[in-house]
C-alpha cells in the first residue's frame, strides 16, 4: 500500500460525495413534485395512466411486476430471434433457450449476471434495444420502489406511497438519461470507442491478423456504470482496454457505480425531512467500502507467496487477472463498490485474486448488496436493516422499537425476516445441491476450495443481483443458467414483496414524535448497532461457507499447498 | 393486472426508443463526429495501413520487439474478439506451472527476480501495457537483435514511458505496441 494509493482513493470516494449531495437533493425535489412535464403528460395520456392517482403498496407491486414480465418477454424473444433482425454486424444466430431464459431474467433483474461473452454472442440490436434498455429501466424500477419506501416512512397515517409509473417514468427521463449522455460523453472523450461497426481486421506489425471487436461502447458502458447494472459490453468487463482504457476512466467507472445509491440516502434524509437520518446510512456504507478496501488493497499488495517463491518480484502484488493501467489501489477500490454494491463490472478477474482479497467481494455480496447496493434497492435493503437494529435495540432495553417515529411491531419484523431469509437460503441452497452435483462439478475450473468459492461466488451474485464471476465456472450450462436464473428471479422480487409489504403496513401508521424514550438514530451509537448487526448477521449466516473456501485457501497459501 | 398491461407495454416501448434506439445512435452520431479517432477504437496507422489499436495489446515474438504480457484471451492470446483472463486461482497448479516456465524462459540464466507483469497475464488479455521494469528486462534482447547499443533503445523506451497525470491518477507504465512503432521509426524497421 503507497500514501498515493490512498490518495486515490479518497479522491474518487470525495468525489462521490461532491456530486452525490446535489443530485440526492434534486431526486428528492423530482419525486415529490407534483407538476406534470408536457413529455411526462403526453406519455402518461399515452399509456392510460393518470399521474395524480396515488396507488396503495399492493398495486404498486402489481405495476411493478407487469412492467418487469413485459420487459422479460421482449429481451427473451430479441435474442431468440435476433439472427432474423438487423443491426447484426456479425451474423450472430439465435441465443440458445437455456441462455436467453438466464441472460433475460438477469438484465430485468439488475443483475446482469453474463453466462455469455458479449462480442461472440450478442447482436448490436439486442445490446442497444434489449440490453441496455433494461439497464436503464430496471434501474429506475430500484430507484421507483426506494423512493416508495421512503414516502412510507415520511407520511402519516396514509393509505398511498405514490404511482409506479411516474417514478419510473421520472427516474428514467431526469435521472438516468441525462447522466448517462454526460457520462457516455467522457468516456468517449476517454478512449472508448462508440460505433456501429462490428469488428476490425488489422496486420500486426509482425504481419499476423488481429480481429478487434468493437461496437457502441461509451453508451452502453456509460448505464451499465451508473444504474449498477455491470453487464460488459466485452467478455472480460471494465478490464477491456474499450470499456475502461485507463486509470481516469477508472475513476470515472468507479464514481459513476457509486454515485445513485450515494446519493439515494441524502434524497432519503430530505424526503423524511431529516438529513441526518440520510448522513447515517450513508456512514455505515462507507465505513464498509473503506475497510474492504483496506484489506483487498493490502493482501493484493502483499501478492502470492507462491509466484514469490518461484522467483517472481513481489515489489507489484499479485498481478494475475490484473491490467497494469488501474494501479493496486484503484483496483481494490473498484474490487470492493462493484460487490458492495450490486454492480458487478469488474477490472480485475476476481477468481485471480488472493485468497482473502476474493473473500471481501464474496462477503460484500452476501452482506445483502446494501454497501452501498444498487440503485435503489440498496437503500430499501439498507432500511430494512435499520428495522432489525432498532428491533435489537429495543429488545436490549424493553421497549416498544420505533424507526423515524413510526413504531415496529411483529408484522413488520416478521416480513423483515422473510425477506432477509430469502438471501441465505438461495445462496447457500444452491451452492450445498450444485457442490454435491456431478453436472454442476463438471463446470469448475479450479480444484480445491476454490472451486467451492466458485459455486458459491456465482449463487452469492445471483442472489445479490451482483452478476460478477469468479469466472473460472463455465455457467453457461442448463443447470447453471436456470438454477442461477432462479436465484436471481427470487432475489430480486421475492426480496422486494415484503420489503413493500412493510412500506404498506409503515405508511398506514400514524407518525409520532420523538420522545425522550426514543433510540435516537442518527448518532454514532445507532451507525455502530447497524454496522454491527449487518457485519454480525452476515457472519452468522456464510461464515461456515466460508471457512470452508477462501479462510481454507488462505491457510493451504502459506503452507505452499496448490491443487 | 391487465390495467397493468397497458402502462408497461406502453411505457416499455417509450423507453426503448428513447433509451435503446435514440440514446446509442445520437450518442454514435455526435462522437463520430466530434471525436472520430476515439469513436472508432484509437487505431493507428503506418504507411496507410492500419497496424492496431493503441489500446488493445497485439502479440510480439520477434526478439526485434519489446514483447507484451502474457495473455489468455483466445486460443493463442490477444484475441481482441474473446477477451478474458486466465481465471485461474492463486493456489492453481495450471498457474504456478506456468509461471515457473516463463520465469525460467525469461531468466536466461540470470538470477534477477522478474517482475511481475512478466509472467502473469492480465484480467482482458489485451492489456497493452508493460512495467518499465519488464521493458527494461528487454532491453539487451531487442538491442542485440537490432545491432544497436543497448542506450539507444533504452533512449526509445525512456521516450515512451507514461507515468501519472497530475502527480496522483495513474500507474507507471509503456505501450508495448507504440513502443516497437517508435523503435522502427528510430532505428529502422529493417528486415534482419
Amino acid at each position: 500500500m503507497t500514501a498515493v494509493g490512498w490518495l486515490q482513493i479518497a479522491l474518487v470516494l470525495g468525489a462521490v460525495l461532491l456530486a452525490a449531495w446535489p443530485l440526492g437533493n434534486y431526486m428528492a425535489r423530482i419525486f415529490s413534485s407534483e407538476r406534470v412535464s408536457p413529455v411526462e403528460g403526453a406519455l402518461f395520456s399515452a399509456a392510460g395512466v393518470d399521474p395524480r392517482s396515488e396507488q396503495t403498496w399492493l398495486v404498486y407491486v402489481m405495476s411493478m411486476l407487469a412492467f418487469n414480465a413485459v420487459g422479460f418477454l421482449v429481451l427473451y424473444g430479441l435474442m431468440r430471434l435476433q439472427g432474423s433482425l438487423p443491426l447484426n454486424p456479425q451474423g450472430f444466430g439465435a441465443v440458445a433457450p437455456d441462455l436467453a431464459f438466464n441472460t433475460a431474467i438477469s438484465f430485468v433483474t439488475n443483475t446482469n449476471w453474463q453466462s455469455y461473452g458479449g462480442e461472440t454472442t450478442m447482436s448490436h440490436l439486442v445490446q442497444m434495444a434489449g440490453l441496455t434498455v433494461q439497464n436503464f429501466v430496471s434501474a429506475a424500477t430500484g430507484i421507483a420502489l426506494a423512493v416508495a419506501v421512503t414516502r412510507a416512512f415520511s407520511r402519516s397515517a396514509s393509505k398511498s406511497i405514490g404511482n409506479f409509473w411516474v417514478d419510473l417514468t421520472r427516474a428514467t427521463l431526469y435521472v438516468l438519461i441525462p447522466l448517462a449522455v454526460v457520462v457516455a460523453l467522457a468516456y468517449a472523450v476517454m478512449g472508448v470507442p462508440q460505433t456501429l461497426a462490428g469488428r476490425i481486421d488489422v496486420t500486426t506489425l509482425e504481419g499476423a491478423k488481429q480481429a478487434i471487436a468493437l461496437g457502441p461502447v461509451a453508451s452502453q458502458e456509460a448505464i451499465k456504470q451508473l444504474g449498477t447494472n455491470g453487464g460488459g459490453f466485452f467478455n472480460a468487463n471494465a478490464a477491456h482496454p474499450f470499456e475502461n482504457p485507463s486509470a481516469w476512466s477508472n475513476a470515472l467507472s468507479i464514481w459513476s457505480m457509486l454515485l445513485i445509491p450515494a446519493a439515494m440516502t441524502f434524497t432519503f434524509g430530505r424526503m423524511i425531512g431529516d438529513r441526518r437520518q440520510g448522513y447515517a446510512l450513508l456512514a455505515v456504507m462507507a465505513a464498509f467500502v473503506i475497510a474492504g478496501t483496506a484489506i483487498v488493497y493490502a493482501s493484493e499488495t502483499a501478492g502470492n507467496p507462491l509466484l514469490v517463491a518461484a522467483g517472481v518480484d513481489a515489489s507489484a502484488g499479485n498481478m494475475e487477472g490484473k491490467d497494469i493501467r488501474f494501479g493496486q489501489a484503484l483496483t481494490a477500490l473498484y474490487v470492493v463498490t462493484t460487490t458492495g454494491l450490486s454492480c458487478g463490472a469488474v477490472n480485475a478477474m476476481h477468481a485471480s485474486l488472493t485468497p482473502i482479497g476474493g473473500l471481501v467481494p464474496l462477503f460484500m455480496m452476501q452482506l445483502g448488496e446494501i454497501l452501498p447496493g444498487g440503485v435503489g434497492s440498496g437503500l430499501y435493503g439498507m432500511i430494512v436493516m435499520a428495522l432489525l437494529a432498532v428491533f435489537v435495540a429495543g429488545l436490549m432495553v424493553g421497549r416498544t422499537p420505533e424507526y423515524l417515529g413510526k413504531k415496529i411491531e411483529a408484522r413488520e419484523m416478521k416480513l423483515a425476516m422473510l425477506a432477509l431469509l430469502i438471501l441465505p437460503f438461495f445462496i447457500l441452497g444452491f451452492t450445498a445441491a450444485a457442490a454435491m452435483l456431478p453436472v454442476a462439478l463438471a463446470s469448475l475450473a479450479n480444484a480445491g476450495p476454490h472451486g467451492l468459492t466458485e459455486i458459491l461466488y456465482a449463487y452469492s451474485s445471483a442472489a445479490g443481483n451482483n452478476g460478477s464471476a469468479f469466472a473460472g465456472l463455465n455457467a453457461n450450462t442448463p443447470w447453471f443458467n436456470t438454477t442461477l436464473a432462479l436465484a436471481m428471479l427470487f432475489g430480486r422480487f421475492a426480496y422486494v414483496v415484503p420489503v413493500m409489504a412493510i412500506a404498506g403496513s409503515m405508511v398506514a401508521k400514524p407518525k409520532t414524535t420523538a420522545s425522550a424514550g426514543t433510540f435516537p438514530t442518527d448518532g454514532l451509537l445507532f451507525v455502530s448497532l447497524l454496522a454491527a448487526v449487518i457485519l454480525i448477521l452476515g457472519g452468522l449466516q456464510y461464515f461456515p461457507a466460508l471457512a470452508l473456501g477462501p479462510i481454507v485457501e488462505h491457510v493451504l497459501m502459506n503452507a505452499g499447498k496448490t491443487f | 393486472m391487465t390495467s397493468h398491461l397497458r402502462p408497461a407495454v406502453v411505457l416499455l416501448g417509450a423507453f426503448t426508443i428513447l433509451t435503446g434506439i435514440a440514446y446509442p445512435l445520437a450518442m454514435t452520431g455526435i462522437v463520430q463526429i466530434v471525436l472520430p479517432d476515439q469513436a472508432n477504437g484509437s487505431m493507428i496507422e503506418r504507411g496507410g495501413a492500419i497496424v492496431g489499436s493503441s489500446l488493445i495489446g497485439q502479440p510480439f515474438t520477434s526478439d526485434r520487439y519489446f514483447h507484451p504480457r502474457p495473455s489468455a484471451a483466445g486460443q493463442n492470446g490477444y484475441d481482441a474478439a474473446a477477451s478474458s483472463g486466465s481465471n485461474l486461482g492463486p493456489l492453481s497448479a495450471k498457474l504456478l506451472d506456468r509461471v515457473k516456465h516463463d520465469a525460467a524462459e525469461l531468466r536466461g540464466g540470470r538470477t534477477a527476480a522478474i517482475p511481475a507483469d512478466a509472467v502473469t497475464t492480465s484480467a482482458s488479455g489485451l492489456d497493452p501495457h508493460v512495467s518499465p521494469a519488464y521493458a527494461d528486462m528487454q532491453v539487451e534482447r531487442v538491442a542485440k537483435a537490432r545491432g544497436v547499443s543497448p542506450d539507444r533503445v533504452r533512449a526509445v523506451v525512456a521516450g515512451n514511458a507514461a507515468g501519472d497525470d497530475l502527480g496522483i491518477i495513474g500507474e507507471p507504465r509503456i505501450n508495448v505496441l507504440e513502443l516497437n512503432l517508435a523503435l522502427d521509426a528510430a532505428l529502422g524497421t529493417g528486415s534482419g
